[in-house]
């Protein structure tokens, strides 16, 4: 168990610093900026929730499978595709998060930064990203439970090789099989703590939020 | 000699154009007109939060605005402050710290400090917008606003949600900082009561068009 753990860690230190970048960027983009097709976008990358883990991990098969440049990188059945598996689910989590986040930063509180002399990098530090940090964490949280427990996007097109990209929850599966209850309880008790105390942030987020617009 | 500001603007948005032409001496002017006359947008064309079709706008030497062809200044090259309706204090900051958002260096407490002490209210320093009351967060607002020393400053109906005394009061206060700073403004208002007792002039608006002015001593 102890290797499956050490991988689903790894899969998440490379996916939090990913979610993070692309899903604050994403975020942003969508609940500040007025362009043709934002509703289209935002319904794209909210796709990957309402797919099935196995529609999406067998085109992510057939995208990787097709283009010479993945292929010859050896990224399916490796550790970058656990990782890459991981992300592709949780990633619309953290964006739906970091979006509503930064919407509910009033604009007029922005005006405000650039008229007393902050240039748009200054107003997104020190206004739009401090008042949303709540947003963000509780976004963060959520899509990283999600990518700690992906299953079939990971099973799909990295496979279950132990020690390389077998994370806890196929570790759970594998175990099932071979009857090991034992193990199958502890990882899944831990996966399940895990759960529980991401739950427990968000809510502490969310009743801090409702708190400071008291 | 010209004017100390000379603006002239056009704006589309949708059906609605403002077309604002005027200038204005180192004075309090009053923007008066009805609601959706377009003043709010003539202040946000002024400080540069939004951008005309076409306009120029020159504040005492410097051209802020030359469009189209120039260069055109962004909020925080521009020295002016701007008010809001709804006051736009930073909810997370305390009073000092959103009086010394504009400031720079190691002095900008003691200058926050300074002008909270201007506006009577260096004891609430340490508190936040949530834990004032109207009054205070409208001298909070125009403390941070006149921290920054800007070159004009704007204010959008900022009275508009106080009533009777504490609406006077606060225009009184207006006026003395005006006075003690020598800061040019405009006012923005639909009050009749706020054109006689702050403005020197008066600028109407009315369906996206500024009209014309006169001296409040004229009305």
């Amino acid at each position: 168990m102890k290797q499956a753990l050490i991988i689903s860690l790894k899969v998440l230190a490379v996916d939090i610093p990913l979610l993070l970048l692309l899903g604050t960027a994403f975020g942003w983009i969508l609940a500040k900026k007025k362009f043709r097709g934002r509703e289209i976008v935002s319904l794209l990358v909210l796709l990957p929730v309402a797919l099935p883990p196995s529609v999406i991990g067998l085109y992510l098969l057939l995208l990787i499978g097709h283009f010479p440049l993945f292929r010859n990188l050896g990224l399916l059945f490796s550790f970058p595709a656990a990782a890459l598996a991981a992300l592709i689910p949780s990633l619309p989590i953290m964006i739906q998060g970091a979006r509503s986040g930064f919407a509910s930063v009033p604009v007029e509180l922005e005006d405000a930064a650039r008229t007393l002399g902050d240039s748009e990098w200054r107003v997104f530090g020190r206004i739009t990203l401090v008042l949303s940090r709540r947003s963000l964490i509780a976004g963060l949280t959520l899509a990283s439970a999600r990518a700690l427990g992906d299953f079939g996007v990971t099973l799909m097109i990295a496979g279950n090789i132990p020690g390389t990209t077998q994370t806890l929850p196929l570790f759970i599966y594998s175990k099932m099989e071979s009857l090991d209850f034992a193990k199958a309880h502890i990882a899944a008790l831990l996966l399940a703590v895990i759960g529980i105390i991401s739950l427990a942030l968000v809510k502490s987020m969310e009743s801090n939020k409702h708190e400071r617009l008291a | 000699m010209s004017a100390w500001l000379e603006a002239s603007f056009n704006y589309q948005i949708g059906q609605f154009n403002l077309q604002v032409d005027f200038t204005m001496e180192r004075e309090i002017g009053v923007l008066f007109g009805p609601s959706g006359a377009g003043k709010s947008l003539t202040l946000r064309l002024l400080a540069g939060l939004e951008f005309p079709v076409r306009g120029s706008m020159v504040l005492g030497e410097r051209k802020l605005v030359d469009i189209p062809g120039g260069r055109t200044l962004r909020p925080r090259e521009r020295r002016i402050a701007l008010v809001f309706q709804h006051l736009a204090l930073f909810p997370h900051l305390t009073a000092l710290e959103n009086v010394a958002y504009g400031l720079t260096g190691n002095s900008r407490y003691r200058q926050a400090g300074d002008w909270l002490e201007r506006v009577h209210l260096q004891e609430l320093a340490k508190r936040y917008p949530a834990q004032l009351s109207g009054g205070q967060k409208q001298r909070v607002a125009l403390a941070r606003a006149l921290a920054t020393r800007p070159d004009f400053l704007l204010l959008d109906e900022p009275f508009s949600t106080l009533e009777g005394p504490l609406r006077r009061s606060l225009r009184r206060e207006l006026k003395r900082l005006h006075r003690e700073t020598q800061t040019p403004l405009l006012y923005v208002t639909h009050h009749i009561e706020d054109v006689c007792s702050l403005g020197d002039r008066i600028f109407f608006i009315k369906d996206g068009c500024l009209t014309g002015s006169i001296p409040v001593g004229d009305l």
